[in-house]
């Protein structure tokens, strides 16, 4: 479980890497989303994955599992939700705005001669 | 305990959402709103701090819940001091944005204003490593929609930049926590430094692994070279007030460094002068390429973006010398980069206003007020470049001294010295063009029109594509004696940090006796976890649980 665990958060890293080092903006939104699953994931194994154990102290449990890595990642979740809402919002306005997807600062060819 | 505490957090929660639900449609009492916070938050930050003085570190357990499992607020003289500069440069900000009338033009700027100190506030006054983050998204988010306020197509494309940055930083964030926390099992980080010391030789490699993206992060804020290359955009692209108020954010990653430095990553072999090996050539860099920036700026708002790269530069050098030999002079260097850098971005604002070709060099028609604006530019430049009389010199000064600990002093001189010169010469430059050189309005233009021009008024974006404007058709600014006063007000600050600068010192001394402190004393024993094993839990936890 660990090592399936282990390529898929470095699988999306990766692939997150890649994307968010492109010029277009849509390729770097979806790079951002991809990275923040990853360290969503990466985030839960934390606290050791751990199978079928209670996460709250009580008279019958065995074995705990953290709780805690998995508040953490709700926190991370909600956070990362409503900023990729945000930068595909922004992304669509800078596109509206300058007839172009691109994320660069160079000036419009069209409009300086 | 001490409630006051989470207070200048909680009064621009309280007030942030209450301006957009109450006064969203009346711009006289969102003004009346924001001018109350800020104006309480500077006296209830003046009181934290003087209840600092004394030297005694005050806990705040939220929910009552006991150190190392609840989060903690921890208000001792370091975080004291950084609340009075967010709400002094809170106060004479949002005093600019309402006599320039800036805040009318875009949406929810007093909200967000509100959302913004917050999160600085909350960061500076947390003592949990993820808390940090949390805040530290708070006040991006803030930050976000304060950067892009009023719009415009340089503008947006410069935020969409900003917040893609910020955003991959924040990831990082989350796995450098992550990698701390599955290795030392905590987040407080008082208790960080206690199990980071007792780690056994086989996690120091993973501890390191993470202490080192930490700093990537925070340096990633604090704008050091190799991580700086988004400020100038950013800074020259935000609307000024807006620009004026992010002198402090990079001065939140100086900060952060600063505290897990000195509490976190202070004591055992594992991250023992990491910080200094790290940062040190860094900030050299830093501040060498800030220096040749200002020479190099070919427009106002991106010569004192640079100029905030060089005072970065300045302060990480004193913050890398070891043992914290430089931690006094770097907090009184602070204080006196964060006003000047907004003096700075807040006479670009006010040129910007009332100068025919917004903020590039090159010669323009005369502006009107152009005499007391020079004035100004001359004082502020005076104290960016670290000339005296002002507190630019007496920082310098300072941190000289204290560079002289390391053996590669004369470097380090070289450096800071022949920046300054650098300063010097780029700001006496741009001074004189801006203000000396008079361009006869039915000439043709002098200079062609930089790439880097972004008026800081959108509405004059569509005369600015096609052909430059000869006769200016600004609309007519505010009397500069009323928009000026902020300015005048932060400058006079620098004045005074400068007269006193012997207290101030005295002060910053006690400051940093008080960080190196800590990390001995405040060494909670390790709670015993292990997976597996039932946790120890504390007993009388529960009276603030429900």
């Amino acid at each position: 479980m660990e090592v399936l665990v282990a390529t898929a958060i470095a699988a999306m890293t990766g692939a997150g890497a890649y994307l968010v080092l492109q010029r277009e903006s849509f390729p770097v939104v979806l790079g951002l989303a991809m990275l923040s699953y990853a360290v969503n994931l990466f985030l839960f194994s934390t606290g050791r994955l751990v199978v079928g154990q209670a996460p709250v102290i009580s008279a019958q449990a065995t074995g705990y599992t953290d709780p805690l890595p998995q508040a953490l990642v709700l926190t991370a979740i909600v956070i990362s939700f409503a900023m990729t809402a945000l930068v595909v919002m922004l992304a669509l306005g800078a596109f509206l705005e300058r007839g172009r997807d691109t994320i660069d600062l160079e000036d419009d060819p069209e409009a300086r001669p | 305990m001490n409630h006051w505490i989470i207070a200048p957090v909680i009064l621009p929660a309280v007030l942030g959402p209450l301006i957009v639900l109450w006064g969203r449609f009346d711009m006289l009492l969102q003004r009346v709103f924001s001018g109350f916070a800020v104006g309480a938050l500077l006296v209830l930050s003046v009181v934290l701090f003087v209840s600092t003085l004394d030297g005694q570190t005050q806990h705040y357990a939220l929910g009552n819940w006991p150190a190392p499992f609840g989060i903690e607020l921890v208000l001792d003289r370091l975080s004291a001091l950084m609340l009075v500069i967010v709400a002094a440069l809170g106060v004479l900000v949002l005093w600019h944005a309402i006599a320039t009338g800036w805040d009318r033009k875009g949406w929810h700027f007093h909200s967000l204003f509100q959302f913004q100190l917050m999160g600085l506030n909350g960061a500076f006054l947390t003592a949990d490593a993820f808390n940090l983050f949390v805040f530290f998204e708070i006040l991006l988010i803030a930050s976000y929609g304060l950067m892009i306020h009023a719009g415009g197509k340089a503008r947006l494309a410069a935020g969409l930049q900003y917040v893609v940055m910020n955003l991959a930083g924040s990831t990082l964030f989350l796995f450098a926590l992550g990698t701390i926390y599955a290795t030392t099992g905590t987040l407080n980080m008082a208790d960080l430094g206690a199990r980071i010391a007792a780690l056994p030789p086989g996690d120091a490699g993973l501890v390191r692994v993470g202490a080192v993206l930490l700093i990537l992060v925070f340096a990633l804020k604090a704008a050091l070279v190799p991580l700086h290359f988004w400020l100038p955009d950013t800074y020259a692209g935000a609307p000024g007030p807006v620009a004026a108020l992010f002198a402090v954010m990079t001065k939140v990653g100086a900060y952060s460094i600063l505290r897990l430095s000195s509490i976190a990553f202070g004591a055992g072999p594992a991250t023992d002068g990491l910080m200094e090996d790290l940062l040190w050539p860094a900030a050299l860099v830093t501040l060498a390429i800030g220096a040749v920036g200002v020479l190099g700026a070919r427009d106002l708002g991106r010569l004192a973006a640079w100029s905030a790269v060089a005072s970065m530069g300045n302060l990480m050098a004193a913050l890398a010398l070891p043992g914290g030999a430089g931690v006094a002079p770097a907090l009184y260097y602070m204080v006196h980069s964060t006003f000047a850098g907004a003096a700075m971005f807040l006479i670009a604002d006010l040129v910007a206003s009332r100068r025919s070709e917004g903020l590039g060099l090159h010669p323009a028609a005369a502006m009107a007020g152009g005499g007391l604006l020079g004035l100004m530019f001359m004082a502020a430049a005076v104290a960016a470049a670290g000339l005296p009389p002002l507190s630019g010199f007496t920082g310098k000064l300072m941190i000289l001294e204290a560079l002289t600990s390391r053996p590669e002093w004369p470097l380090a001189w070289a450096v800071m010295l022949g920046g300054s010169l650098l300063m010097v010469v780029g700001f006496a430059r741009a001074g004189s063009v801006l203000f000396w050189k008079e361009r006869d309005p039915k000439a043709a233009p002098a200079g062609g029109k930089t790439s880097a021009d972004i008026p800081a008024d959108p509405d004059a974006l569509p005369a600015e594509a096609e052909e430059p404007r000869v006769q200016t058709s600004l609309p007519a600014p505010r009397a500069l004696s009323l928009t000026a006063a902020p300015t005048v007000a932060a400058l006079l600050l620098l004045a005074a940090l400068s007269a006193l600068a012997g207290p101030a010192l005295t002060w910053a001394e006690g400051t940093a006796a008080q960080l190196t402190e800590d990390t001995r004393r405040e060494a909670h024993q390790p709670v015993p976890r292990g997976m597996g094993a039932p946790l120890e839990i504390p007993t009388g936890h529960g009276e603030g649980g429900h």
